[in-house]
């Protein structure tokens, strides 16, 4: 077997760390993070930007991921592949919780419906298959932008429409939040498209670790949550959902 | 009662699946392993029965594991499989004599018109509910009988078993020679009536009684597996479209549901006694779990839905997994006037030819691989449509809504279309997968794990509805288009074709 590439190993690591967390990185805090010397990462860090892999913020001259990476990873899985290979788990979820469940993905910013498994009370209700919904004012949304810290990143201060008194609408805390989505996993919205409406949702990950999409239950605040924050049982539900899908589509159990 | 989890076995034609359930019907664990479609000649379909069992084995196991559950934890395992596909295997040593010969190989097509005329297609449509045809198992036996050497004098010594999957995975597992009735009414050798095998079909079609397995019930424990997965009852088995009967909850007369898989199988509940169809329909078994008596159902069966999908996945080449049929049919707004019609294996329901082939109608030079895809998928939608129309006609009373399950209602367009060209609405249940939840529930009525059938229908729950949307008079032109593709492809073999 040949050996292992070092350099194309330090430059994985580099474009994990900022894909991860913080969406932008300083030479000397990837240097730091990786305890490699600071030249090495600088060597490492061009290339990539050659390569459109990365690019640096020309104020601050931080790095962050660069748009041919970006393209390549999230315009990678068809919507109607994870339809197909999501249908057992989106089932169970509905069943498990009671509540109807969506899948999303991103498209130009806003979170196309790709998937809808019914509320299973029987009630009547119609298939939202192929709309479109606003990404910061939904759950779907929020676990899809937080690991596409680079839309994130380009939303304007004017973007964050406001529908209800609860919509997020400044974008520094809207990228705070998503930097806790990030970190704990999961989202949660709480009347910030309807009133007295909640959701809750995870990211999908593939093989690659790219997150393709996200599923997540809605229903009204009174079910979702408990004193103001969503009821932790149904969080593993959405979370174990994530895990099966992601599964599925050959992610490394976690 | 022991174990709190109930797994089936779903042996299908393309793979092997096995899901674990809770107590609410609610998947807790699945594994699945495809195994491979040998095609030695045009026509032929044969699978290996030992790589299939190894497949059944593995997949319990994975799925077991995977919810890092053990077969202590099961109060009992289920069957349902791909029906019709016969196996001939060794008493003594239990290996297979042949491949098993699949439900869509057509090499018995003479030996069925020879039947046919020396029988009466009535004589047997009275007996079985079934034509003869190339479909059922029967004449396969027939066949492996006449062109192994020996195998028929080792047949009548009792020295060969036959069997459908169930059988055989029953045999591997708990060493009896068994299947149930549903799998034993789609063989053309058993009474329909009496639900007996029957002497008369016996010596026309030239199968020896002594090598057929006893005909038991669709719910009751037939034994314990041996190792290595020891100790569990096996307590149901079904043909997989009664088991989807069973797992969409059909339990009352005029309750009716369409498989949407390899090939697509609507069946309708029809009650306590056979109905006898004047549509191109079969009358078979339902279900014959062990609280009620048997029951029987009409079944419109198209042999060709999902394979068609998996022919131009595979052979074509256009797309490289089967939902991106639905993102290539996207890239243009309908058929642009071409019609596929997949009768690969001839055509079933309600047609029942099998001197027809696929063809392809409606080519100009407009046509683009959007719209042969398109093609593909409405090709699923129009074949139901006919045995929708037949259904509605032998019935007497037409369905208001078709419940839907199967792998092909993962696609969304495609269901759209059907609502649209069946005029009805299209239900999913909250468990697209119908057939391991129907030998699921099987079993778990045998062992008590599920008090009755009532308490099963308060576990099915709408997921999705496709509303029709077509206008009317632009759906009758689409169907007025099918059924003249339908009729290009009919008549297209040739008696001397297969010398
Ligand atoms: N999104 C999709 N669009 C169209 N067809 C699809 C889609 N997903 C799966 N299929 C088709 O559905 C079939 C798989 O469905 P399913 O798993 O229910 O069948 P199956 O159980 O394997 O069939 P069998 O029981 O006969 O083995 C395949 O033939 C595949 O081509
Ligand atoms: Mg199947």
């Amino acid at each position: 077997m040949p050996g292992r590439i070092q350099s194309i190993e330090r430059a994985a690591a580099i474009l994990r760390l900022l894909s991860g967390r913080t969406r932008r990185l300083a030479v000397a805090e990837l240097a730091g993070e990786l305890g490699l010397p600071k030249g090495t990462v600088y060597g490492i860090l061009r290339t990539l930007q050659l390569v459109g892999f990365v690019e640096q913020d020309s104020e601050s001259g931080k790095y962050q991921l660069g748009p041919a990476l970006l393209h390549m990873g999230s315009s990678y899985l068809d919507g109607n592949e994870l339809r197909t290979r999501a249908l057992n788990w989106a089932d169970g979820l509905a069943a498990r919780s009671g509540e109807s469940v969506r899948i999303g993905t991103l498209h130009e910013n806003q979170v196309l419906i790709v998937h809808h498994v019914f509320r299973p009370d029987d009630s009547r209700q119609a298939l939202e298959v192929g709309t479109l919904m606003p990404s910061h004012a939904t759950a779907l949304g929020k676990a899809l932008l937080a690991h596409h810290l680079y839309i994130a990143a380009e939303l304007a201060a004017d973007a964050l429409v406001s529908y209800t008194a609860a919509t997020v609408t400044d974008v520094h805390s809207f990228r705070q939040e998503l930097e806790m989505v990030a970190q704990r996993g999961w989202a949660s919205e709480l009347g910030e498209l309807f009133q007295g409406s909640a959701s809750i949702a995870a990211p999908i990950e593939d093989r690659r670790q790219v997150t393709v999409g996200a599923i997540g239950i809605a229903g009204p605040i009174e079910r979702l949550c408990d004193n103001g924050r969503p009821r932790a049982e149904l969080v593993n539900y959405v979370m174990e959902a994530a895990r099966a899908v992601s599964r599925e589509l050959g992610a490394i159990p976690w | 009662m022991d174990g709190r989890y109930i797994a089936s076995v779903d042996q299908g034609t393309a793979s092997s699946r096995c899901f674990v359930f809770d107590n609410g019907a609610r998947i807790v664990s699945m594994a699945q392993q495809e195994h491979r479609q040998h095609f030695p000649r045009p026509g032929w379909v044969e699978h290996d029965p030992e790589e299939i069992w190894r497949h059944v084995l593995s997949v319990i196991s994975v799925a077991l594991q995977k919810a890092e559950l053990s077969t202590g934890d099961l109060c009992a395992l289920g069957i349902a499989n791909q029906r019709e596909t016969t196996v001939l295997w060794d008493r003594r040593t239990g290996a297979p004599v042949h491949n098993a010969i699949n439900w869509q190989d057509t090499r018995t097509d003479r030996v069925c018109r020879e039947l046919a005329r020396e029988f009466g297609q009535d004589r047997f449509r009275e007996k079985t509910g079934l034509p003869v045809t190339t479909y059922f198992s029967g004449p396969k036996v027939r066949w492996l009988l006449d062109h192994i050497p020996g195998l028929r004098e080792r047949a009548e010594n009792g020295e060969v078993l036959f069997g459908t999957m169930d059988s055989w995975l029953i045999w591997n597992m708990c060493g009896r020679h068994v299947t149930d009735v549903t799998n034993a009414s789609r063989t053309l050798l058993m009474n329909i009536h009496t639900l007996e095998w029957d002497r008369d079909l016996l010596d026309v079609i030239g199968v020896p009684a002594a090598m057929l397995p006893e005909i038991r019930p669709s719910s009751e424990v037939y034994g314990e597996t041996g190792s290595p997965l020891a100790g569990v009852p096996v307590a149901s088995a079904l043909g997989d479209q009664h088991a989807a009967l069973v797992g969409q909850t059909c339990f009352e007369p005029g309750e009716a549901k369409c498989t949407f898989g390899t090939g697509s199988f609507l069946v309708l509940n029809t009650g306590p006694r056979p109905v006898v169809s004047n549509s191109g329909l079969l009358t078979t078994l339902a279900y014959k779990l062990d609280s009620t008596g048997a029951v029987y159902g009409l079944e419109g069966s198209i042999a060709n839905t999902g394979a068609l999908v998996q022919w131009f996945r595979d052979n074509i080449g256009l797309i490289g997994s089967a939902p991106e049929i639905e993102t290539l049919a996207l890239t243009v707004e309908d058929n642009g006037g071409c019609y596929f019609v997949p009768a690969f294996s001839g055509l079933f329901a309600p047609h029942w030819r099998s001197d027809a082939r696929g063809v392809i109608a409606g080519l100009t030079s407009y046509i683009n691989k959007g719209h042969l895809a398109r093609a593909v998928l409405e090709a699923t939608a129009w074949q139901t449509r006919e045995v929708v129309d037949a259904m509605n006609a032998d019935y007497g009373s037409n369905l208001s809504e078709l419940k839907v399950d199967g792998g092909m209602t993962a696609d969304n367009l495609l269901m759209q279309f059907l609502a649209d060209v069946i005029g009805v609405p299209a239900t999913r249940p909250i468990v697209s997968e119908t057939v391991s939840l129907g030998a699921a529930y099987s079993a778990g009525l045998a062992v008590g794990f599920w008090p009755d059938i009532a308490s099963l229908k308060h576990n099915w729950h709408k997921a999705a509805e496709w509303v029709p949307k077509m206008d009317p008079a632009e759906r009758d032109r689409g169907y007025r288009k099918w059924k003249k593709a339908v009729s290009r492809a009919i008549d297209w073999l040739d008696d001397d074709d297969d010398d």
